[in-house]
């Protein structure tokens, strides 16, 4: 299982940092706003630990609290994203009278 | 009938192809990332692919604590999307320093529920121990630092270095080392809940310690560096919990802020180390107007109707905008006068140095949401050789990476970051408060130059008069 992870892991290292390197200094925000709603997958964590024996009251709260704060990440980051991505996309053209794209 | 669909639905290969479908997503949304015309629908489909994931997740055999994961759910959405809907695009720096610190808090708090749920690591598998303790550490980190950086955004707290001297390195190193050891400890077998939280704590203080000696201007390292610091946690999560989303997931991020990390230490011509270890010149930067006064003999100033004529026939005009823009909220305003200019036939170009600002991209967010053509948001690489042919450079909130120092004066601290050769323009105009030096607490040689003016005052003001005088023109 070690062995597994360790190879996941290892490879997407370097996909991330494959993908991410073409990513032009113009979209570096968004592109951070975005990663903030992916490391938001640690929800997963807190939905998968809630479901296991074991858990008291307090640990209930650390969970709800982690659940809450991933779900903070996905919907929050996504969001912003989304609103920052339109503004580069709309382009108003005005300048240039006539000429579309 | 039913039993053979909920066996299949339930059954552990079929979630982990989803789990597969979901990071295949998020790779695939990111590759979007590339272009502007892309990005929208990129970020999107990590969108689905997030869906995706939590749906699997929600499906595992065994799931039962339905009511809790919606409190949760719903406080975090009830948080997330308000914010998200109303926060300014200036305050993005510090929309993002709080998402980090989201994230990492949600794996301290993770780790920390896993440890006291299996009656302290008992029973576990040495490296689901260590990833988990890792992640614990990494996490609190993550969650203390990015709060600083963010009440530091917020001027919650001072955005100047707050700093231990010479001995805040030395400092640093033993709360890692505590942390350490306390690590070692439970992961040797202790099952003691006072190491854990011992070592939790040890970390936050050292998150505290590493971001409060920062200065604004090395904001952008530090975001990017918890950014990292999260993503890290997250996957190293993942590897304890046996996830390959959340490791997939985690390291995309982890490689998404240590490049950027890289991009803006390189930009700054200054080592990671170096910054962690603390802002430099941070004593020595000079307060209060009075400079203004003391250079007025040798710097030229000049009133907006000059600027006005110098802009309107111009061919090519570069803006070179910075921090000083986002703080007086100026990108409208020069965005109008962009438009003015265009109108006239003057070409108009934005040179945008990786630093500007409080965060990588910080600039370029700016000036989209003040609807400037993506076209015209020019890297430095790109516009750099442009500067010769512009009739004039107009600097708006920018300083030190203007400075010709960083090319010229061995001795500068600046020395050997590469900058905007703005002096390169027939003409420099330079819109800005007072004299005082920037960040670094460097005198601008630019300013001093024959062929600088400068046009004092605040930036959105400034830019309004001018757009103001050029109509009369």
């Amino acid at each position: 299982m070690l062995i597994t992870n360790l190879t996941i892991l290892v490879l997407a290292g370097f996909v991330g940092y494959a993908v991410i390197s073409k990513i032009p200094n113009t979209l570096h925000t968004p592109l951070m706003s975005g990663t903030n709603a992916i490391h938001g997958i640690v929800l997963l964590g807190g939905l998968i630990v809630i479901a296991l024996s074991g858990n008291g009251v307090f640990n209930k709260v650390l969970l709800v609290i982690a659940i809450a704060f991933g779900t903070i990440n996905i919907v929050g980051g996504f969001l912003v994203t989304d609103r920052m991505l339109e503004m580069f996309k709309r382009k108003p053209q005005r300048p240039k009278d006539g000429e579309e794209e | 009938m039913t039993t053979v669909a909920t066996s299949f639905i339930h059954n552990l290969n079929f979630l982990h192809v989803l789990y597969i479908v979901a990071f295949a997503l998020f790779i695939y949304g990111m590759t979007g990332l590339t272009g502007p015309r892309t990005a929208v629908r990129g970020n999107r489909i990590a969108a689905v692919g997030m869906a995706i994931a939590i749906v699997a997740t929600l499906l595992l055999p065994g799931e039962r604590e339905w009511l809790l994961i919606v409190i949760g759910i719903v406080i975090g959405t009830l948080v997330g999307v308000p914010a998200a809907r109303k926060v300014r695009m200036t305050a993005m720096p510090q929309m993002v320093a709080l998402f980090n610190g989201v994230g990492g808090g949600a794996v301290f708090l993770i780790a920390w529920a896993e440890f006291r749920r299996t009656g302290g690591y008992a029973h576990l598998a040495t490296y689901v121990v260590v990833f988990s303790l890792f992640a614990a550490i990494v996490g609190s980190i993550s969650f203390w630092g990015s709060n600083i950086a963010f009440g530091k955004l917020q001027e919650l707290i001072p955005g100047r270095p707050i700093t231990l001297g010479k001995s805040q390195q030395l400092v640093n190193l033993l709360l890692l080392a505590g942390a350490v050891l306390l690590a070692g400890l439970v992961a040797g077998g202790s099952h003691s809940e006072a190491e854990f939280i011992g070592m939790l704590v040890l970390a936050a203080i050292l998150g505290n310690a590493v971001v409060l000696p920062i200065g604004g201007a090395d904001m952008p390292v530090v975001i990017s560096m918890l950014n990292a610091f999260t993503g890290l946690s997250a996957a190293a999560t993942g590897v304890a919990l046996n996830n390959p989303a959340l490791i997939v997931a985690g390291m995309i991020v982890g490689a998404s802020g240590t490049i950027l990390t890289n991009l803006m230490a390189v930009a700054m011509n200054r080592s990671i180390p170096a910054i962690v270890a603390g802002g430099f010149g941070g004593t020595g930067v000079v307060e209060g107007a009075s400079g203004a006064g003391a250079y007025a003999t040798t710097v030229r100033s000049v009133s907006a109707a000059d600027v006005a004529i110098q802009l309107a026939y111009a061919r090519l005009v570069i803006v070179v905008p910075g921090y000083g823009m986002a703080v007086a909220q100026a990108q409208h305003a020069v965005a109008e006068l962009a438009k003015a200019l265009q109108k006239r036939g003057v070409e108009v170009r934005y040179a945008v140095h990786p630093v500007a600002g409080r965060m990588p991209g910080h600039m370029n967010v700016l000036l989209a949401e003040a609807d400037v053509p993506y076209d015209q948001l020019k890297d430095m690489d790109d516009i750099n050789p442009e500067f010769s042919r512009a009739d004039v450079a107009l600097v708006i909130g920018a300083n030190d990476v203007t400075n010709p120092a960083a090319k010229t004066n061995p001795a500068s601290p600046i020395y050997g970051m590469p900058i905007l050769d703005v002096e390169n323009a027939h003409q420099v105009v330079v819109i800005k408060r007072s004299m005082n030096p920037g960040f670094a607490g460097i005198e601008n040689e630019l300013y001093f130059r024959p062929n600088t003016a400068m046009l004092f005052g605040d930036a959105k003001g400034a830019v309004s008069d001018i757009t103001g005088e050029l109509s009369d023109i």
